[in-house]
């Protein structure tokens, strides 16, 4: 099959391109990138007013099989992304069982080639059963197909397990990646700690549990030369240390989350669970320094943290509720609405953040729009509004605080190996 | 007046503060008659559910009820295991099939008051959330204060303790800011919460500067796990910085009125002889809570100010 997309500005940051050119696909491929193409064979879609990227990528999701598939499935999570115009994902380990072996690996890259809609690769755990004491055999995940290992949901509290997991994993040239919270100092805590904590007589989360281990993991880093990425960045604190570490020329990366850099602690005045998520919202000051650190670059990646749960886990009291949301499908819409049109962010800065950036991490031969590479595509408008409802989502969870809002930033078509796999109804 | 919930008194008016006290004082006198009841919540029926274990604030709501002829149901939930939310929702779905007009919450997390209103058609008392709030003990605060000051605009109010746990300490700021009060937080810094201060009162960490010139001393109660978790290094050291004893009290005005939400911990938040010295209101506000909760129960039930006495 054939495909000419016609009339969109392509935004290739790989290939430093921003421009109006059309793409023609041929053979899952793509084959030629120009102006004024034509071929009578082809299916036309007309890219008019829309920008034509890279398929997404998102390297922080939960897709929960296996052991919580009432939450979501490879399924459902594939058909989540492709909604929101990523074509990759990396799907983080804390299912159950962990994903901390060979055969688990396996099972989640069967599953996505039975699905056959977006690729998810699999993020192995640093350590058995992600309990932080002995490591997982982190050669035989590399070669099941794991791209990266992380204890996601806790930090490796063990300085020397961690320091080895740097240390082993630079073998395989795959990063580590940390998400970085002290489980003494966050305790009970279920949103920032501080003024709004106060005022609902919520147990405070202090921005020193997530500085300290990014502090510490740093430093780590440095002492081992490891490839550290910190996940889901989310207070000043944590920017500055990482400016620093890039300073010094570690091999440390970060992203952050779409949440934290479009909505802050005041959100939660009505004990609303959709607003609970861990690290928690921060301050307005914070998440005007989030921007700043995507602009600045150093935060080289979005990720969506995409964390569904059921109603059972949400409608229930704040303390007692589940930490995070839904991500993959409102992404784009909020990058839109918080970091392109209001000119934080250029797009194709935008764009290298969910498709070069990552795929550089994680050492995928993805994430451009170069001739012969696989046409991972979309065609997105920046511009055009979506009314984020319930209905919205293909995800099984529903859990967004973005519901009720009107954002701008529309995923109008997704090509996945030259076939669309997902088509906006309202195109 | 008549507002269908009363979660907070962040959010409610000083115009329905001020009415609820005067009311209140009105349903004293009825509680202080041979024959203390009155018919004017006959055939309504108030729930009331208590998933944390309270005996003054349940037994307060119940007498309240029962003295102005509404039914009453007390449901003890259990507080041993963790009480999952689904458990919750289908318990409310429940109780409301059963036609009852109000619930009575009390809950140790903050915000199901709030997650009740959006989920039940009843009307919903919060009777203390989690360190949220705990509004009808802030109302009777300040009806005993007003008792014995005849107003609360000017006073000096110092509230001493465990300030970042207590929902008693964030209603009664509300309420005393609203009415005019000026309020001094008493405390170790380990136990008062982050940017207190913009809720319009000064934190003080020492008790003598503390009690300084105070008209009113609200003494809270300090819970034993707070040193479990290091938030203060012994029980002993807690009393002799926070402990307001007779020589500590000379600080304050002579004729101020020191009050306790209950349960005291004598000896070490409280000195028995202060507890029970001349200053001291605490039986008092136990009798008053009755009152203020006849009050609210009234308004909530949609009275009229002047039917209730005939």
């Amino acid at each position: 099959m054939k495909l000419l997309i016609k009339n969109g500005i392509v935004v290739d940051p790989a290939n430093k391109t921003e421009e109006k050119l059309d793409v023609f696909v041929a053979n899952g491929k793509i084959f030629k990138i120009g102006r004024s193409i034509s071929d009578r064979d082809a299916m036309i879609i007309d890219a008019k007013n829309c920008i034509v990227s890279p398929g997404f990528i998102d390297m922080h999701s939960h897709f929960r099989e296996p052991g919580y598939e009432y939450k979501e499935t490879i399924e459902s999570g594939s058909r989540a992304a492709a909604k929101g115009g990523y074509t990759t994902v990396a799907c983080m380990p804390n299912t159950s069982p962990a994903i901390d072996n060979q055969a688990l690996v396996e099972f989640i890259n069967l599953k996505s080639k039975q699905v056959g809609l977006v690729d998810v690769h699999a993020i192995g755990s640093i350590t058995k059963g992600r309990e932080g004491k002995e490591l997982s055999p982190i050669g035989e995940l590399v070669k099941a197909g794991a791209v990266a290992i992380s204890d996601d949901g806790s930090s490796v509290m063990n300085s020397e397990i961690l320091r080895r997991a740097l240390e082993y994993a630079k073998m395989f040239n795959i990063p580590v990646i940390e998400h970085c919270e002290d489980p003494d100092l966050a305790g009970e805590g279920v949103m920032n700690e501080g003024y709004y904590s106060t005022l609902l007589g919520l147990k405070g989360i202090p921005k020193a549990a997530e500085e300290v281990i990014v502090a510490r993991d740093i430093l780590l880093a440095r002492e081992t030369g490891g490839r550290l990425h910190i996940a889901h960045v989310s207070t000043e604190g944590s920017i500055e240390l990482i400016k620093w570490a890039k300073k010094q020329g570690l091999n440390v990366t970060a992203e952050a989350a779409p949440h934290h850099f479009s909505l802050d602690e005041s959100t939660l005045k009505d004990y609303d669970t959709n607003f609970k998520m861990n690290p928690p919202l921060r301050t307005k000051e914070d998440v005007k320094l989030i921007r700043k650190a995507l602009k600045d670059n150093v935060i080289e990646v979005i990720a969506t943290d995409h964390a569904p749960h059921a109603e059972v886990d949400k409608r229930v009291e704040f303390n007692n509720a589940a930490y995070g949301i839904v991500g993959l499908e409102t992404a784009f819409p909020l990058i839109c609405e918080y970091l392109i049109r209001p000119g934080v962010l250029s797009l194709s800065q935008a764009i290298a953040k969910i498709t070069v950036n990552p795929a550089q991490i994680l050492n995928l031969k993805k994430g451009s729009l170069a001739v012969d590479q696989n046409a991972d595509i979309v065609v997105a408008n920046v511009d055009k509004e979506v009314k984020i409802t319930r209905d919205f989502f293909a995800s099984r969870s529903t859990n967004s605080p973005f519901i009720g809002k009107t954002l701008h930033g529309s995923v109008e078509y997704v090509i996945k190996k030259g076939k669309i796999i997902y088509q906006n109804a309202q195109a | 007046m008549s507002f269908r919930h009363l979660i907070t008194l962040q959010e409610l008016p000083k115009e329905d503060i001020q009415e609820i006290l005067n009311l209140a004082q009105s349903f004293k006198q009825v509680i202080l008659r041979p024959i203390k009841k009155v018919p004017t919540l006959k055939g309504k029926t108030i729930v009331n559910m208590f998933f944390e274990p309270s005996t003054r604030t349940r037994t307060s709501f119940e007498l309240a009820a029962k003295r102005l002829s509404a039914d009453v149901l007390n449901i003890q939930m259990s507080t041993s295991s963790v009480v999952k939310g689904e458990t919750l929702l289908d318990t409310l779905a429940t109780i409301e099939a059963m036609q009852i007009d109000m619930v009575v919450i009390r809950h140790s997390a903050s915000g199901v008051p709030l997650f009740l209103t959006k989920n039940i058609k009843s009307s919903v008392i919060n009777a203390g959330d989690g360190m949220h709030e705990h509004p009808t003990q802030g109302l009777l605060d300040m009806f005993s204060i007003i008792e014995k000051k005849k107003k609360i605009e000017g006073l000096n109010v110092s509230i001493v303790g465990d300030i970042a746990h207590s929902r008693v300490a964030r209603s009664n700021i509300w309420g005393l800011t609203k009415m005019g009060a000026k309020v001094k937080v008493v405390g170790p810094t380990t136990l008062m919460p982050k940017e207190i201060e913009k809720l319009g009162v000064t934190v003080c960490n020492d008790l003598k500067e503390g009690l300084k010139d105070a008209d009113v001393v609200n003494i809270l109660r300090v819970q034993l796990e707070r040193q479990k978790k290091n938030l203060f290094p012994t029980l002993r050291e807690y009393a002799t910085l926070f402990g307001v004893n007779s020589e500590k009290l000379k600080y304050a005005k002579p004729d101020c009125v020191v009050m306790h939400p209950g349960p005291m911990n004598r000896g070490i938040e409280i000195s028995p002889n202060v507890a029970d010295g001349i200053n001291s209101v605490i039986n008092e506000q136990v009798t008053n809570g009755v009152a203020v909760r006849m009050a609210v129960l009234y308004l909530m039930g949609g009275g009229k100010k002047d039917e209730a006495f005939n």
